[in-house]
């Protein structure tokens, strides 16, 4: 079997579900099990085909006779297309079998059947568009999993705010596949001209060359699309509302690996289509890349509802691929190849990473959502005492996106930093001399990255709990559950401490791409150590940083323990205050302040505090009630402003609505006369 | 040929466990003596560590794993990171496991656990000490990198033997961008090691504490194993920078006689800037918390003013 | 003196008037400015000197030691008279916050890089580098007449700026010619006798240096 035959049967075992939810709905446990158990083989059998394209560089296409007359469906399985349609299965594969267990402990009136028929949909859809080879197929692709993550995102319909978000989400994704549109449309007018339909063909978009006025307008269009879907600052904002309101497991999906689409969307459009570019297109995605990370992870700090503030990290971890798109295209432009596949490498290895470590932590969350019935972390706390499992997973996850060694978000940062100090190879003294800058900013996301997942974890599974009912009702997450984000957490590690073998698998995405290959290894244990440019430029070793800090603590460990010294508990010291309680914690916005402080022009923020009751005496402190909110900017910048225009020219249109019927009929007639003298 | 290289590796990890009390031991020494004070000489560090082992763990009713676990792992990554830095020679097997900026993030698995712990136990204190220290970091690790991408264009590579061997052994050229870089450095070393002006490691006054806040609850050989770790920090930290910016004398074979003289040499930079240290922390106050932005902010401006001078004036 | 080492004492001596400019930029305390211009002034004095000696300009020692005299010490103590004399202690509150005023320097800097990389290439001078830090220095001093609202401050950023242009002058052509330098030079002297006395009387109109008082000669509506 090729991996192109695997990949169809993928596609086949997801469509299964589709089908056989609805046949066998009356038994809730068998339809779950069923469905997500095929989807889990669906997944695999895709991350199977995916690895083993990339591994033997085959490039498989095939013509389907369905669609429109004269407009068939082309597929085409490259090494590209097969690393996003390894990074789509791995997550939903794990998802999948998380899924068994979250669904189940969904209340039970909540109808079954419609989710798994749009989960399975969605995953369809999202394989799909990796897999679509002309403009015609992407885009109903792109349809389908948009439509089908609307419905998902809705499935909880009943709370206006989740109606909302969907909608908004719907806006957005629909205004981005309308430049996708247009773009394609401009590319296929160039490869063909505007006679024939076969240049809507990626072939044939692939195969021309196109003048820079023209490229450029696809480029910037397309961007536009996608970056509508990735999240990219200031196109974010329907990103933090969808994504927290989706099921748990949706979320992670959406989080992980459909923004990714618009990564690979990016890439098969810049690097295969329109080749040839100038720098200043890389500078757009670089800078871009840059405000998504930096303001995507301060907007994180000020959330106190777990899975806004993952939303927003993903806007953040997307700007930092992004970073190393930007680089790859501006060393691309200046022909440097090596160095573009250093970049371009880190940014698909974050690719990979961001889908395993954001899928592990909105799992984690969903977890948490279930046990607690709470988002908001401020109602949170201690839970590590109750939930150890998801605990540790969630802090694997925590760890992995503050990029810390020798986890996985690690490794790719680091790339991307080295691709940064490459700047003074660029000819433009101007260009080296900015690029490292923006380095600067990479590692105050980084930093800044840290402190809010410590914050994250912090707040919600370590101190007192702070809910209301009690925390004896706090369950630890099914087993099903469990394995999903272990098997996550074990990939977040295996990518951390193994990352040359990966790189070395995805040499050839950047042969393909931007026609250079980073060395990855050197000398004898080559697996061991990654230098991506040569030993002497920079050196890493996940491997032998886990070993050895490993190796320390054993030792220590050991060492103390061996002499039975005794650990006694006692209550906290409580500095001689009576009683301590829950509340006098810090809590996620106290601990989140000093950088609110700091970075607070960067947000709308009101804050208000007023005394509740009259000072009694004046020995008594006095109850105060705060509040605080903090906004994203770009509300009031940008969106506002739309909506009052579009109100303004609805209001405008509304008048041609008379609700007579023969003014209705004039229209027609008048547009009949029209027609009939321009085209007569 | 390659037992002994490791050999030389063990030696630099037994000179930093050993070396590195005594250090802060001088530090503190001088400090006293600048300050008028009497001082319980160089080798108070280790009694105190002696001490704090064979004492009871007193453990807070709601410690989870985690504050646990953060005081071996803290000692681990130090005793890693002190394995990496060349300081004895530059010819260690372990040296390219990381690179400078591998480092960093090293450092910051310590002060993502140790905040961790803080925040673990739920009082007001631990979360006060976390929430000050993830936001000086969060500042001070731009300013640090930047310095460090400084050096790193110099020296043409990330790597830290490199960087030593292209400073101590290549031509001498006077570069004004490692003076900026430097003196970014020893902002950020300040900041770092939780010196004045921005922290005071001898204060444990509840408003002014940061990193004495986070590692409050901890007793006995927890806070032995933090100490100790706390102490090779700033070993560390010092040695990383004479292995950066002052790398002369760094031997770069593995024969004795010359790790011996660069061992020498190394305990000779060590005091001078130990001194150094004192006399900016004795000439400072400590500074409000949020007059910090501008501390931190200054420490980036000269940093990327070095950078800049790298690309303007060389 | 070999070229090389003369250039790269040269381009030390540029960097650190660049330190010096974005330290008057961020400096509160207002003798601490004084002090930071005086370095300033005499980090010109070393440079130029340097200059002179290694391409055998000589008028470049006169205008070295007129900078020596005259930004070193004649000025600082001028100002110092009069600050001593006003009897101005408190910090010195910006318009802009600091941070903020150090990115925007940083990006004046860069963007002076950017104007003169093209004179750059072009020059062969052993002094063509620091064209760049001598503009960035006039900018910073502009910049710093912006953001401060007290007189004195102001005058400061202003001397720093003629400190930019003379290093503009040495590092571009090796110095103005001889008369045009005495004028410049004479001219400093006049206006700072002239700050001096408009200080007095802004101080003793006003109660204060803070030139935001200057607003209330606006005619009142």
């Amino acid at each position: 079997m090729t991996p192109f035959d695997i990949a169809i049967a993928s596609l086949f075992l997801m469509f299964a579900p589709v089908i056989l939810a609805p046949c066998c709905a009356r038994s809730r446990n068998l339809t779950i099990h069923l469905s997500f158990s095929l989807t889990a083989a669906a997944s695999l059998a895709a991350v199977i085909a995916g690895i083993l394209c990339v591994h033997l560089e085959s490039t498989t296409s095939a013509v389907v006779q369905m669609g429109l007359p004269d407009l068939p469906f082309h597929l085409r399985l490259d090494p590209l297309a097969g690393f996003f349609l390894c990074v789509i299965g791995l997550l939903a594969f794990f998802v999948s079998i998380y899924s068994i267990g979250y669904v189940k402990a969904m209340p039970a009136n909540r109808p079954i059947t419609r989710f798994v028929v749009f989960f399975c949909l969605f995953i369809a859809g999202m394989l799909l568009v990796v897999l679509a080879d002309d403009a015609f197929f992407f885009l109903v692709a792109w349809g389908l999993m948009a439509a089908s993550s609307y419905f998902l995102v809705l499935y909880e319909d009943e709370k206006t705010e989740n109606r909302r978000a969907a909608y908004l989400y719907l806006v957005i994704a629909h205004v981005g596949a309308i430049a996708i549109l247009l773009s394609f449309g401009v590319m296929a007018a160039q490869a063909n001209g505007f006679e024939t339909f076969q240049g809507y063909t990626f072939d044939a978009m692939r195969a021309t060359s196109y003048p820079l006025g023209w490229a450029t307008a696809a480029f910037l269009l397309s961007f536009f699309g996608f970056a509508a879907k990735a999240g990219v600052i200031p196109l974010h904002v329907w990103l933090p509302e969808a994504h927290p309101v989706a099921p748990s497991n949706v979320s992670a999906l959406m989080s992980g690996v459909m923004l990714k689409t618009s990564i690979y969307g990016i890439v098969r459009i810049t690097f295969d289509f329109l080749k040839e570019f100038p720098w200043w297109w890389g500078g757009i995605v670089l800078v871009l890349g840059l405000v998504s990370a930096v303001l995507g992870v301060l907007y994180a700090l000020m959330q106190h509802d777990l899975k806004r503030l993952l939303a927003y990290h993903s806007v953040e971890n997307i700007g930092i691929i992004l970073i190393g798109l930007g680089l790859a295209m501006i060393f691309t432009s200046f022909h440097l190849p090596l160095l573009a596949s250093l970049a371009l490498i880190a940014a698909l290895y974050h690719t990979l990473n961001h889908a395993m470590f954001k899928g592990l932590l909105f799992m984690g969350a969903g977890a948490v959502l279930h046990a607690t019935h709470e988002r908001n972390m401020e109602e949170m706390g201690g839970l590590i005492h109750r939930m150890p499992w998801t605990s540790a997973l969630f802090l694997i996850g925590c760890v992995s996106i503050a990029a810390l060694p020798p986890f996985n978000g690690f490794v790719s940062e680091w790339l991307t930093f080295q691709a940064f100090l490459f700047s003074p190879a660029l000819h433009r003294p101007i260009l080296s001399l900015l690029i490292p800058l923006g380095a600067a900013l990479l590692a105050l996301t980084g930093a800044l990255a840290a402190a809010c997942f410590v914050k994250a974890f912090g707040v919600t599974f370590l101190g007192h709990w702070r809910g209301h009912h009690h925390i004896q009702q706090v369950r630890e997450a099914g087993w099903s559950m469990r394995i999903g984000m272990l098997l996550a957490a074990l990939t977040c590690f295996l990518l951390g401490i193994f990352p040359t073998v990966v790189i070395t698998w995805m040499d050839v995405l950047s042969r393909q791409m931007v026609g250079g290959k980073i060395a990855t290894s050197a000398g004898a244990f080559g697996w061991m150590w990654l230098t991506p440019y040569s030993h002497e430029r920079a050196s890493y070793s996940g491997f032998n940083v886990f070993i050895g800090i490993l190796a320390v603590v054993l030792v220590a460990w050991l060492l103390l323990h061996a002499r039975k010294a005794g650990i006694r508990r006692v209550p906290i010291w409580d500095c001689g205050f009576e009683k301590l309680t829950p509340r006098m914690q810090y809590t996620a916005t106290s601990f989140a302040m000093p950088i609110r402080r700091i970075f607070g022009f960067l947000f709308a923020i009101r804050e208000e505090s007023h005394a509740v009751e009259p000072l009694r005496h004046a020995a008594y402190p006095q109850r105060l009630q705060y509040r605080l909110r903090v906004r994203d900017r770009f509300w009031g910048w940008i969106y506002e402003p739309l909506r009052e225009i579009a109100f303004f020219l609805a209001r405008k249109i509304g008048n041609l609505q008379q609700g007579r019927i023969q003014v209705y009929l004039l229209y027609s007639f008048v547009t009949i006369i029209v027609l009939l003298v321009f085209l007569g | 040929m390659i037992v002994y290289s490791f050999a030389i590796e063990a030696l630099q990890l037994l000179l930093l466990l050993l070396a590195a009390p005594a250090f802060a031991g001088w530090v503190r020494t001088v400090k006293c003596r600048m300050q008028g004070r009497s001082y319980a000489g160089i080798f108070q560090p280790y009694r105190d560590i002696a001490r704090l082992f064979t004492k009871e763990v007193i453990l807070a009713e709601n410690a989870s794993w985690i504050f646990r676990f953060t005081p071996y792992l803290v000692f681990g990554v130090t005793v890693m990171i002190g394995g990496i830095v060349p300081f004895i020679s530059t010819d260690l097997p372990f040296a390219a496991t990381a690179d400078v900026i591998a480092l960093v993030m090293l450092f910051a698995i310590i002060r993502f656990f140790t905040a961790l712990a803080g925040m673990d136990i739920g009082t007001a204190f631990g979360g006060m000490g976390s929430s000050r220290e993830m936001m000086i970091a969060s500042l001070a690790e731009p300013a640090m990198l930047m310095a460090i991408f400084t050096v790193s264009l110099a020296g043409n590579s990330t790597s830290l033997t490199r960087m030593v061997q292209v400073m101590a052994h290549g031509e001498f050229v006077i570069r004004p961008s490692l003076a900026f870089a430097l003196l970014a450095y020893i902002m950020v070393h300040l900041t770092e090691t939780g010196r004045i002006p921005v922290d005071n490691p001898s204060t444990h006054l509840e408003l002014t504490m940061i990193h004495e806040a986070m590692i409050l609850e901890y007793s006995g050989r927890h806070l032995a194993l933090i100490e100790w770790a706390g102490q090779m920090k700033l070993f560390i930290f010092s040695t990383l920078g004479i292995a950066v910016f002052c790398p002369w004398g760094i031997p770069a074979s593995n024969d004795l006689l010359a790790i011996i003289g660069g061992g020498a040499l190394l305990a000779v930079k060590l005091a001078v800037l130990g001194v150094i240290l004192v006399l900016i922390e004795t000439g400072m106050a400590k500074m409000r918390l949020f007059r910090l932005t501008e501390y931190l902010g200054s420490a980036f401006l000269l940093a990327t003013l070095g950078m800049l001078s790298f690309f303007i004036l060389e | 003196m070999s070229l090389t080492l003369a250039a790269q004492i040269n381009s030390v001596m540029a960097a650190l008037i660049l330190l010096t400019a974005f330290g008057l930029l961020v400096q509160r305390r207002i003798l601490a400015l004084l002090h930071l211009f005086a370095w300033q002034g005499f980090f010109l004095c070393v440079s130029t000197a340097i200059v002179g000696y290694v391409t055998g300009e000589h008028h470049l020692f006169i205008s070295s030691l007129l900078t020596l005299t005259l930004k070193v010490i004649v000025l600082p103590y001028i100002l110092y008279a009069l600050i001593h004399k006003l009897k101005i202690r408190k910090e010195i509150e910006t318009l802009v916050n600091i941070p903020m005023t150090m990115l925007i320097g940083i990006g004046l800097v860069i963007f002076s890089y950017h104007l003169t990389a093209p004179i750059t290439q072009l020059s062969t001078l052993m002094t063509r580098a620091t064209l760049a830090v001598a503009l960035a220095t006039v900018m910073l001093g502009l910049l710093m007449m912006v953001t401060r609202r007290h007189a004195v401050t102001q005058i400061i950023g202003f001397l720093a700026l003629e400190n930019g242009l003379f290093f503009a002058a040495t590092s571009a052509t090796y110095g103005m010619p001889m008369v045009v330098e005495l004028g410049v030079a004479l001219d400093l002297l006049i206006a700072a006798f002239i700050f001096g006395i408009f200080f007095f009387h802004i101080s003793t109109t006003f109660d204060s240096l803070d030139v935001d008082q200057m607003a209330r000669l606006k005619e009142g509506d």
